[in-house]
């Protein structure tokens, strides 16, 4: 019911098409003339590496961000878009990455939300509770109450939920970013059996996946971005998923050297074991990082690789598994004793979870020894100049307020923080976001002389030849497990396979 | 924990349909009958129909200016304006009337408009200019105080004798102006209740972007509870201005509405985060106070300790949402 488009159009026409869409942000170009074609019955896959730019194409298309360059044509009409509202208005319906629902609010209301049906002034409760039961039983999932509140919903049902309310605008076009993340196979084998059938009643479908499994499944045609750009749009028919890999990956990147580590260490004893490790996010993890050892996280955005490292660092604990250090074991239940046991948790985000802005550089250096104390405060604030030499940090910097620094800098005052803490695990989540290339290098030295002097470093990145330069091995992670482990100087290709699910492991 | 809190969120929790307004309303039972008890000891009687009637007098002005604050939170911003939203339609209502009966209805249209203005220009403020609620509505709130106290010193104006029926006279037993005070709380839980646009408060109030990205236009919806919460308080400065038979420009903060309606909304269990709560909650929160009230005149305790009171029946009423919260979470 949810999908006959209004007027029968050409069908020499597409139902879409985007003509070089350009996005920025505060001055960085996130999409640089990204065309674009869909037609009527078509499912087109859109893949890409981590910051290519899918989510925010399919913003622009949502009426989410107003573009700043291009142009949208619809059945070959040109429209603007100035918001969600007018979006939705024109037929374009998105099913968001993150979660738009209401938890207080109950499922029939978050379904018909903004089109509730009236019966004169007043909402007409019936017809809401009976459109939204059609709606979910055209999804197979009538068994979900309709009155219940969301936030009584398993991860599943919001999805499915999720996914009524966008069919409940009678698209012509829906997009759908990373549908299947909270699905099990069975649940995602009802929804792709759903989207087959609004195809072949004309609906068409934009399909975002790391799974490359499912787009072969599923698209008719694949559209990789690397980078903000468009790199090639493929009949699914006519590519291989290593092709694929090749193309996200970008060709150029793939063959550059990004020298792998020359001399492995002889490996020490295991300074941080995780077995059986269960949480949100994660569906049993083992992991093993050794002294003077750099252990790279490889895995797509969802992954679980952030989780993972939250989880050990105490901040969502996990629910079930050990978390051994120095072979001694702990139970972390908070940031506060993960901190005790000798662990130092440099986030993706600095700018909030890493640093207090306002406070001088030589506070926030300070916060962490000050507030669990390790070690004598004042020893530390005694040593810091000796901290900031080490970091390569100049030391006028200390006095002045964190938010002034440049990226690399705030990076350099985060890294004394663990440092005046004395931890002897790192975990570094993203270390080089948003840094420039000069400390981006400073950066990468400090994490190998960590590792020299006998640290253990559990590293996250998503830029492939960081992790390949840094790893003296390489943990790679898919949908909340370990999907396989790659010696030192592995190439971006097998890292990649590994990411999507496609790996021989 | 210990025993108690957890007996007591249980009876709060028990079986209830989740955002029901009954848990206050019991404690409005259970603090009704206490000071029945505590009034009786003391030698006096405290349910006659004279009381009660003083109870529901007082508890008019407050709780029209609590209906419009409780839309207002539920939307997820905040009104400071309030009380001197109260004093300009007073003073507006009985210098329109200026004493004659013919103009009574000029008198209280001009007092509406002027609180739906003041209204319109937080909501205004905040959705265009982007100013935070609580800076945008304070703004507003000194803006008013400046006016009207440069231009009255006292009552100015005069209503009607006609018009002192809304805040003296008693219809079989029940008071005008608690009559008034039904039919503003009836429009707003069917406005709240039964309407989009009050869908649409919860939807904005719970989760402003989720709500645009459905197709919702957050900016209307909040100019909007913002008109209304205007229209309340203009309405309850009507009320005052009948009582009084004059306006002037005390009659709002002298009352205290700003914090009250805000402590009596988060008493009746609404999120100050917005999009979670219901609408008769607070005035039960509203009859409570009046209650406290009414026992402290009877005894005629010290109004200082009247406000101490008040302040630990606030804070230990928020706690226990807390509590109740964190039983649901675990």
């Amino acid at each position: 019911m949810a999908a006959s488009p209004a007027a029968p159009t050409s069908p020499a026409a597409p139902v879409l098409s985007m003509h070089r869409i350009t996005k920025r942000f505060f001055g960085t170009t996130v999409l640089r003339d990204v065309s674009l074609t869909c037609w009527r019955g078509e499912v087109h896959a859109i893949v890409g590496a981590n910051g290519a730019g899918k989510s925010t194409l399919m913003k622009v298309l949502g009426g989410v961000y107003p573009p700043d360059g291009g142009e949208l044509v619809l059945d070959g009409r040109p429209v603007r878009l100035r918001d969600p509202h007018q979006a939705l208005a024109h037929g374009i319906s998105l099913i968001h990455q993150e979660f738009t629902l209401l938890p207080e609010r109950s499922v029939a209301e978050n379904i018909l939300l903004g089109r509730e049906p009236r019966r004169r002034l007043a909402v007409d409760r019936r017809a809401m509770t009976e459109q939204a039961r059609k709606l979910l039983t055209d999804l197979d999932a009538q068994a979900i109450p309709t009155q219940r509140l969301v936030r009584r919903l398993t991860v599943a049902q919001r999805q499915t939920v999720e996914i009524a309310k966008a069919l409940s605008y009678r698209p012509r076009i829906l997009v759908m970013d990373e549908p299947t993340a909270a699905l099990t196979p069975g649940e995602v084998a009802v929804l792709f059996r759903r989207v087959r059938q609004l195809v072949a009643r004309g609906l068409a479908v934009l399909y975002i996946s790391h799974r490359l499994a499912e787009v072969f499944e599923l698209a008719d045609r694949v559209t990789v971005l690397r980078d903000g750009r468009h790199v090639d749009t493929r009949e699914v028919s006519a590519v291989t998923a290593t092709e694929l890999v090749q193309l996200m990956v970008g060709r150029e990147l793939a063959d550059r050297e990004s020298r792998p580590p020359v001399d492995v260490p002889e490996p020490g004893s295991v300074r941080l074991a995780v077995h059986g490790g269960r949480g949100r996010n994660l569906h049993g993890v083992d992991i093993e990082v050794r002294e003077r050892e750099i252990v790279g996280v490889g895995g797509l955005d969802g992954s679980g690789r952030s989780d993972l490292v939250r989880a050990v660092f105490g901040v969502v604990p996990l629910a079930s598994g050990t978390v051994e250090v120095d072979g001694v074991r702990r139970r972390i239940r908070s940031p506060r004793a993960a901190i005790r046991a000798g662990l130092g948790y440099v986030t993706a985000d600095r700018k909030t979870e890493g640093l207090v802005l306002p406070l001088p550089a030589a506070d926030n250096a300070l916060l962490t020894v000050r507030a669990v104390g390790r070690r004598p405060a004042r020893a530390a604030a005694a040593a810091l100049s000796r901290l900031a030499s080490r970091v390569g940090l100049a030391t006028v910097l200390l006095r002045r307020e964190t938010r002034v620094l440049s990226g690399g800098s705030q990076q350099k005052v985060v890294l004394m923080k663990w440092l005046a803490a004395g931890a002897r695990v790192y975990l570094f989540d993203e270390p080089t976001r948003g840094v420039d290339v000069g400390a981006k290098a400073g950066i990468h030295e400090l994490i190998r002389e960590l590792a020299d002097g006998g640290a253990a470093i559990l590293m996250i990145s998503s830029e492939l030849p960081e992790l390949i330069a840094l790893s003296h091995r390489i943990v790679v992670m898919h949908a909340g497990t370990v999907a396989g482990e790659l010696p030192a100087g592995a190439r971006e290709a097998d890292i990649m396979l590994l990411a999507t699910g496609q790996g021989a492991a | 924990m210990n025993a108690l809190p957890v007996q007591v969120t249980r009876l709060l929790r028990s079986g209830r349909p989740a955002g029901s307004s009954l848990p206050i309303w019991l404690t409005f039972a259970g603090t009704f009958a206490v000071a029945a008890v505590v009034v009786g000891i003391g030698g006096g009687r405290f349910v006659t129909v004279a009381n009660l009637q003083n109870i529901a007098q007082r508890s008019v002005a407050l709780g029209l200016v609590t209906v419009g604050q409780a839309l207002v939170v539920l939307a997820g911003s905040l009104d400071l304006s309030v009380a001197y939203v109260v004093s300009v339609a007073a003073l507006t209502a009985s210098l329109v009337m200026a004493g004659d009966p013919a103009r009574m209805a000029l008198g209280v249209g001009a007092a509406l408009l002027a609180g739906a203005l003041a209204g319109l220009v937080n909501g205004l403020v905040i959705t265009g200019l982007r100013v935070n609620a609580f800076i945008a509505t304070l703004g507003v709130a000194y803006i008013l105080r400046g006016a009207i106290n440069a231009a009255f010193d006292n009552f100015a104006g005069a209503v009607p004798d006609q018009f002192q029926v809304l805040g003296y006279d008693v219809v079989a037993g029940v008071p005008v102006s608690l009559l008034l005070l039904g039919g503003v709380v009836a429009g707003a839980w069917y406005l709240m209740h039964r309407t989009r646009f009050g869908y649409h408060v919860y939807a904005v109030g719970g989760d402003a972007e989720a709500a645009r990205l459905s197709g919702v236009r957050p900016h209307r919806v909040l100019v909007g509870v913002h008109v209304l919460s205007g229209l309340c308080a203009a309405t309850s400065g009507v009320f005052l201005a009948s009582r009084l038979g004059a306006g002037a420009p005390w009659v709002g903060p002298d009352g205290g509405y700003d914090l009250e309606s805000i402590a009596a909304v988060v008493l009746g269990g609404t999120a100050l985060a917005g999009g979670k709560g219901r609408l008769l909650g607070p005035l039960a929160a509203v009859a409570i106070l009046a209650v406290l009230d009414s026992v402290f005149n009877f005894f005629q305790a010290d109004p200082f300790l009247r406000t101490l009171v008040r302040g630990l029946v606030i804070v230990g009423a928020v706690a226990l949402y807390g509590l109740r919260g964190a039983g649901e979470r675990s």
